[in-house]
């Protein structure tokens, strides 16, 4: 049995909103990631999907100690991160990089290609010379697909795609184990986006990264992923692997998420029966009793409402929060006239 | 015979680094096709010159007096170009040093509230929070304070000293590049770069000094040009009160102040100083305007 690298437990990540008044100090939390538990293997992708606002950013800001955690478990290595120093985080950051969404605004605009991927390597390795920086830099660019003769230039003078790669290349430069790619394609044309992805799946077996692959829509992470965890409003719905979500989903919401996924073929596309989730979701701030996905899902029973589903443990390893995954029936989601009524804010 | 060339043209092209145009290369392209800006900028160069060589090229000198000249208006036969003063000394050469105790005023004063300016704000901006609260309300307290109570208390204590007259006026206009600057940081440290710069293990510090101020730079260079012109005009209102430079140091202020007492005896004598004033403040502004449209060319849709 391969031991995890990254072994994430019980995950809290709150965010204060203020409703004092003047004179009152006073805030709500939001519960942005709620006891998010997984693990990730060495040189394996872990996809995690989920809407907007489900908590997919604000788990991975966490996992490089961007964002303070508020309770439970970060263990890399070894290393405990949750109240671990900044001194210890930055360290380790070398360790674990990320991707971020847009790729042009992760780029400092005043600063040239070289500089930026050259940045990381002057913060981790100070003693590294002028020309080894220069040789590393423009190895890792020509690694991931730029030429090395644009090394001087400007991220506006890129297109998306082109900046997503220096992006990569900036992320990759130091040599991490693990990469979190927080929705790398999302801002990319399609054409684009296959591109970068393959990008990311050579790379990875190159290199021998662990990628944590962080979208909204399962087409792309079923690309790349070997095992895959759905959010929703900050908890685990269900973490299995490839084959078993695409084909056997259990949880209603994984359910939901797969039949809206677009099947590129018009024929077959209008004659299946789509069942779209309705409504959209409870804001955080008064998240449903019981299971939070009650509200929207066809299957709500009252004991729903009443306890929340434990993360629970299946035979195939495969780990999924409901309390009626037994019990479903097989096949395309019923129709659901109206939305569950939504839990009255306490 | 032409596979050969076009090989080595090939070639050239790949070993060849292309050199980005970097954004303030851009920004300096399109100050260039700016009229009102390059006319700024050309008058400016002129007047540094002029002000810098013109007292070395006359014959006479700003504290002595010509015997032979008082209050005689503009001449060549005399060799006083803008005529003199009451005491009889050269207006030219005064005007001369005048506009460089004016222009070192309004850089060193500039130059103080820009370094304190940046470094408070862009620290207070980052920080966020209690700290940014903190630091604000100080700056809110000290705007508070009668600016030209200040300025005399410090004069009455210290003595007339004109480099108290930089910290002065320099200690009271950066409070607002603080307020400018504060305002940027705190749009560009949610930006995705900063991020990035965070996760590459770098410190607030580094954060600061590389991205944070680079990027402030296209503002405080735009409020730079425009605050020299107006910390010449609030030396020239010192110094009207009398409370600015010391004879026999003069400023266009100074100048400005006696001619006008003699105005109706010997008008040339506010004419140049005033003049030269004017255009010089022109100049910044056009100058100012025209760089704020290049380094910020969307803002003027």
């Amino acid at each position: 049995m391969r031991s995890p690298v990254l072994k994430v437990r019980d995950l809290h990540v709150h965010f204060r909103v203020d409703a004092g008044s003047f004179f009152r100090h006073d805030y709500h939390s939001i519960r942005a990631v709620d006891g998010v538990s997984f693990d990730v293997f060495p040189a394996e992708t872990l996809g995690i999907v989920g809407e907007s606002g489900c908590g997919k950013s604000t788990l991975a800001r966490a996992l490089l100690g961007l964002q303070r955690a508020k309770g439970g478990s970060i263990k890399w290595l070894g290393d405990e991160f949750v109240g671990a120093s900044e001194e210890f985080l930055r360290k380790k950051r070398r360790e674990i990089q990320i991707i971020f969404q847009d790729p042009a605004g992760s780029l400092d605009p005043r600063m040239t290609i070289g500089e930026i991927v050259a940045e990381p390597l002057k913060t981790f390795f100070p003693s590294m010379s002028r020309l080894q920086v220069r040789e590393r830099v423009s190895g890792i660019l020509q690694m991931v697909g730029l030429r090395g003769d644009q090394i001087n230039r400007y991220p506006h003078e890129f297109s998306g795609g082109q900046c997503q790669r220096v992006g990569i290349a900036r992320a990759l430069v130091v040599n991490p184990r693990l990469v979190v790619c927080d929705e790398p394609v999302s801002a990319l044309d399609v054409s684009i986006q296959a591109q970068i992805v393959n990008l990311l799946k050579d790379l990875q077996k190159k290199l021998q990264l662990s990628l944590i692959f962080i979208a909204h829509d399962l087409s792309v992470v079923r690309h790349v992923s070997d095992r895959v965890l759905v959010m929703y409003l900050g908890r685990v719905m269900e973490v299995a692997d490839r084959a078993s979500i695409y084909h056997a989903p259990r949880h209603p919401y994984t359910r939901a998420l797969i039949e809206s996924v677009p099947i590129p073929d018009p024929v077959r596309e209008r004659a299946r029966a789509r069942r779209s989730l309705q409504g959209d979701m409870p804001s955080p701030l008064h998240p449903p009793s019981g299971c939070v996905f009650r509200t929207r899902c066809p299957f709500a029973i009252d004991r729903c409402a009443a306890e929340v589903p434990e993360l629970e443990q299946l035979e195939d390893g495969n780990r999924v929060a409901c309390h009626l995954h037994r019990e479903l029936p097989p096949g395309p989601l019923p129709e659901v006239d109206q939305v569950n009524e939504e839990p009255s804010p306490t | 015979m032409t596979e050969p060339t076009r090989d080595a043209f090939e070639q050239a092209l790949d070993t060849r680094e292309i050199r980005g145009r970097s954004l303030y290369v851009d920004a300096w392209h399109r100050l260039l096709k700016n009229k009102a800006a390059v006319v700024g900028l050309v008058v400016l160069a002129i007047m540094i010159v002029l002000v810098l060589v013109g007292p070395m090229l006359s014959q006479w000198d700003h504290e002595i007096p010509d015997w032979d000249h008082y209050s005689t208006p503009p001449s060549l036969e005399t060799g006083h170009l803008f005529g003199t003063d009451a005491i009889g000394r050269d207006l030219f050469v005064r005007t001369m040093i005048g506009g460089q105790i004016s222009l070192l005023v309004g850089l060193l004063a500039t130059l103080v509230s820009l370094i304190i300016g940046v470094t408070y704000g862009a620290v207070a901006g980052y920080l966020g929070g209690r700290a940014d609260n903190i630091m604000m309300r100080f700056v809110d307290a000290v705007y508070a304070m009668p600016f030209m109570f200040f300025v005399i208390l410090l004069m009455v204590v210290f003595g007339r000293n004109i480099f108290l007259i930089f910290l002065a006026i320099g200690a009271i206009n950066w409070l607002d590049m603080a307020r400018i600057v504060r305002g940027q940081t705190l749009s560009l440290k949610n930006k995705d770069f900063v991020e990035a710069a965070r996760a590459c293990g770098a410190t607030e510090a580094q954060v600061i000094r590389r991205h944070i101020i680079p990027n402030l730079l296209g503002v405080v260079i735009v409020y730079v040009t425009l605050t020299i012109p107006q910390v010449i005009l609030v030396e020239s209102f010192l110094s009207f009160l009398g409370l600015g430079v010391q004879e026999p140091l003069t400023s266009w202020g100074a100048l400005v102040n006696e001619g006008a007492q003699e105005l109706e005896t010997a008008p040339w004598s506010l004419m140049f100083p005033a003049g030269f004033l004017a255009v010089t403040l022109f100049a910044f502004n056009f100058l100012g305007d025209g760089l704020r449209d290049a380094l910020d060319p969307k803002d003027r849709l």
